[in-house]
């Protein structure tokens, strides 16, 4: 057959192509997509689902809360907490009554004033959830509003950690609410998200799964004092800020690098070695984390000290680290269990770890504890590529030291139902997960709560020893520092015995953003947004 | 043909109940447990029961079922257990993006796999015919992610035309609107479009072989005629049915497509559920992607009478 081919082709084009054509001329004359200047876009790590952050411990949660509401005290750097809507307070002379005062001009956004009732209601509330919470109500006799602009709490007993308490990031975080928000129960999520922080939450706006969208609280007003990590002036440079959810690593770089998004505050490591030197892209550290390989103490060979004792010297935390993370300028070794660089490092009691791992003292402890050759059920977290490389570790050495495994893939929201199993392995239970904590919290005995050993009551993985609780609690009641000190150091002589979990080391967490982007506040375990601007 | 519709209508009651039944049960199966994902990595084991029990998952599964499909038969598909907006608020709310990126992938994949496949099969067997079919079996072959990564760097960093990323509403003007959809249906429709191509020229072929053609190009009608009058007329049962069939793929390829360009749309809204085990939702939307997908054929049986007047329907 003969013919015209451009003819046919563009009898066909007109007739099926007439709005791609329009589609696809508009293309070649657009221009790229840009960030508005007043709106800060960041992506985060994570998608915004639940918006309690009194009824779930998920860190996007928290940092949706440290948007819209605020907080009687802050950690600053150096870790001591801050007056944040406390004016200041007093204690007595015995250390049992402390009284707290509000500064001025706190309102919420409907623009009622704070008062220390919504105070007392939303502290009552929380206590209910958060492990530290429990803990100072647990000592508390009464807590109540003397009058509109002054909180008392009555202890019991001595506590030296009433401001820690006040301050904590992690858990559940003591966000003030107005009073009848916080009646709500604590077993169910609020519905009226009006706080009294530097932005407000703009419901209608939120698309679940992609966008959550905040604007200004034109009525805050922020401390005098600079931001300082949590603490000092939360002074909102921005009308508008919009988290984006992009699931996908590869679009998000592309988005940063395009300049179609100010910030991305989570970036795997392997796409931080790939941006780094790239033009208009800033690179630079985030939170510290502490990692974890947690064996499970309910079943067998690590219901016995001698098979968890065998994990530390098949640990060496130089090679673990530099599978899972790659880059040494991002981790270093540290054995100690209320972490490197905080107030409580210490190498007292250590075993194994950072040193060269021992297979043999491994497998002679690994017979010791009546290893019977049964798999060794590790879950790895095939969607998370540092904890996965850590899982294979773990695995790798245990094969080595003679021990059956059974390394079993998932992604991570099915790991965080299978650690809930205290069955048997055979009955879908486990042996060992690999996960970290922050920094922040693992640095003290009270938060670093894969560190308590209060058996059903423990994490995941149930320690279960007297001591190590005893130690917890003498800390908590000790006032002095040196002593504080002391304890700490018996606490972890201890736990090199026990083994609550055998610590992998320290590393950080990457973030991105464009170069044009000042004041994002360094280290915080919570990404916050105030303190951020845009260069002229 | 109004009995036969309703007749296929009414036959798609228990199709949909053996699909929520599968549905339901492959959601159990998961061994993810919500509450567990709800309650946050620093949560004890006392407020992961806790929150299970509150959201009624600790209720034997067959009890869990009947609920489900008491609700679903008052039109009710419940509430995410996450955010706890109704799930066809949350459906209502993606169906936008999902249909803006399915009607553009077909525009887009029809455009250019009908002239294709035509000119294909008037060339048959040239050089022209082989470049073309290669084509089409490496657009089948190559996966979509893949495509798309390499329009998101190439078009959208390098060249800066077209966004990166995103959806924009056709009320925020039609520029943005078109921009953000261009490189996920190119991506999306491209496997899409070489399932079309092949099918056309194959139905052309057998077409152009047959007497009414010979007697058309004897009566002096031009080339264009002959192929786009008559021949791609008595060819397009095949490619309707094709292009009905490819919804199924295009319904899959949606979920990776939404994901890797982050648009807000049903797909996003599947994996994001099923990551989570958002039940009420992985539920409520696989019912729609299989009511949908019902309806889709049934148009296609439909269109058959439409270009076909030979065909007709009877109770």
């Amino acid at each position: 057959m003969t013919g015209n081919v451009t003819s046919v082709l563009g009898t066909l084009g007109r007739r099926l192509g007439a709005v791609s054509g329009l589609a696809l001329a508009g293309a070649l004359a657009a221009a790229p997509v840009l960030a508005q200047d007043e709106t800060l876009r960041v992506v985060i790590h994570a998608d915004l689902r639940n918006l309690d952050p009194i009824w779930t411990t998920a860190g996007i949660t928290l940092a949706h809360g440290y948007m819209i509401y605020d907080k009687l005290y802050e950690f600053d750097s150096a870790g001591v907490p801050q007056p944040q809507m406390a004016e200041g307070h007093t204690v007595s002379e015995d250390g049992l009554v402390w009284t707290i005062t509000l500064r001025d001009g706190l309102s919420f956004h409907d623009g009622d004033p704070v008062t220390a009732q919504d105070v007392v209601a939303s502290l009552e509330r929380w206590w209910q959830r958060d492990g530290m919470g429990q803990t100072l109500a647990g000592v508390t006799e009464s807590l109540e509003a003397v009058d509109d602009a002054t909180i008392r709490i009555t202890l019991s007993e001595p506590f030296g950690l009433v401001l820690d308490a006040l301050a904590g990031v992690r858990g559940n975080p003591p966000f003030i609410m107005p009073a009848d928000v916080a009646a709500t129960p604590a077993d169910e999520q609020i519905s009226d998200y009006t706080g009294s922080g530097p932005y407000v939450f703009l419901a209608d706006a939120w698309e679940p799964g992609s966008t959550v969208v905040y604007e200004r609280f034109a009525d805050y007003v922020p401390r005098d004092e600079p931001a300082d990590f949590m603490s000092g002036g939360k002074v909102v440079n921005f009308d508008r800020v919009e988290w984006v959810y992009i699931p996908d690593s590869t679009t998000t770089m592309a988005s940063l690098m395009a300049g179609e998004v100010d910030i991305w505050e989570l970036v795997p490591p392997d796409l931080a070695v790939a941006m780094e030197g790239s033009p208009g892209i800033v690179v630079e550290r985030g939170a510290y984390s502490h990692g974890v390989i947690r064996p499970n103490h309910l079943n067998p060979p690590f219901d016995q000290p001698e098979a968890r004792q065998a994990l530390l010297h098949l640990v060496d935390q130089s090679d673990v680290l530099a599978a899972a993370i790659g880059d040494q300028a991002l981790w270093q070794e540290c054995a100690a269990y209320l972490t490197c660089g905080g107030p409580y490092e210490s190498d007292a009691g250590v075993v194994g770890v950072v040193e060269e791992a021992d297979i043999a003292r491994a497998a002679e402890l690994l017979e010791a504890s009546g290893y019977d050759g049964s798999p060794i059920v590790i879950l790895d977290p095939t969607d998370l590529p540092d904890l996965h490389a850590v899982a294979l570790y773990v695995g790798q050495q245990l094969r080595a030291a003679g021990a059956t495994v059974d390394v079993q893939a998932m992604d991570w929201s099915t790991l965080t139902s299978r650690r809930t199993s205290t069955s048997p392995v055979s009955e879908g239970g486990w042996n060992i997960l690999v996960t970290y904590t922050g920094g922040l919290e693992a640095a003290s005995p009270l938060t670093n709560i894969t560190l308590a050993a209060n058996c059903e009551n423990a994490w995941f993985g149930w320690p279960c020893d007297q001591e190590i609780e005893d130690l917890r609690s003498a800390w908590r009641t000790e006032s002095d520092v040196e002593a504080r000190r002391e304890i700490a150091e018996a606490l972890q002589e201890r736990a090199y015995e026990v083994v609550p979990y055998v610590p992998y080391g320290q590393f950080f967490t990457s973030r991105a953003h464009r170069d044009d982007i000042t004041g994002y506040i360094p280290g915080t375990p919570i990404s916050v947004y105030w303190n951020v601007d845009r260069a002229e | 043909m109004l009995r036969y519709l309703v007749q296929r209508l009414m036959a798609t009651i228990p199709v949909m109940g053996v699909v929520a039944i599968i549905v339901f049960g492959l959601i159990h199966l998961s061994p993810t447990d919500p509450a567990a994902v709800i309650a946050g990595d620093y949560a004890t084991p006392a407020h992961v029961a806790e929150i299970r029990e509150q959201l009624q998952l600790d209720r034997p599964i067959p009890e869990q079922f009947l609920a489900w499909i008491g609700q679903v038969l008052s039109g009710d598909l419940g509430d995410s257990i996450f955010s706890e907006r109704p799930v066809l608020q949350l459906i209502m709310a993606r169906l936008e993006p999902t249909v803006s990126l399915a009607l553009m992938t077909i525009l887009v994949a029809v455009t250019i796999a009908v002239p294709i496949g035509v000119v294909a099969a008037w060339q048959a067997r040239t050089l022209l015919d082989r470049a073309l079919m290669l084509l089409a079996t490496l657009g089948i072959s190559v996966p979509a992610f893949w495509i798309g990564y390499l329009l998101i760097f190439s078009v959208a960093l390098d060249l800066g035309w077209l966004p990166v990323q995103g959806y924009a509403s056709l009320s925020e003007g039609l520029w943005p609107f078109l921009s953000h959809l261009i490189l996920p249906s190119v991506t999306l429709g491209t496997a899409y479009a070489a399932l079309i191509a092949r099918i056309t020229r194959a139905s052309m072929l057998e077409v152009l072989g047959q007497d009414f053609i010979r007697t058309a190009r004897a009566k002096g009608l031009p080339m264009r005629k002959v192929l786009i009058g008559h021949a791609l007329r008595a060819a397009a049962i095949p490619i309707v049915t094709v292009i009905g069939l490819g919804f199924a793929l295009l319904i899959g390829g949606v979920v990776i497509t939404e994901s890797v360009f982050a648009i807000p749309g049903i797909g996003r809204l599947t994996v994001d559920s099923i990551q989570r085990k958002d039940i009420p939702v992985i539920q409520g939307v696989l019912l729609v992607f299989s009511a949908v997908y019902v309806i889709v054929n049934l148009l296609v049986d439909l269109l058959y009478t439409l270009l076909d007047p030979r065909i007709r329907y009877a109770a």
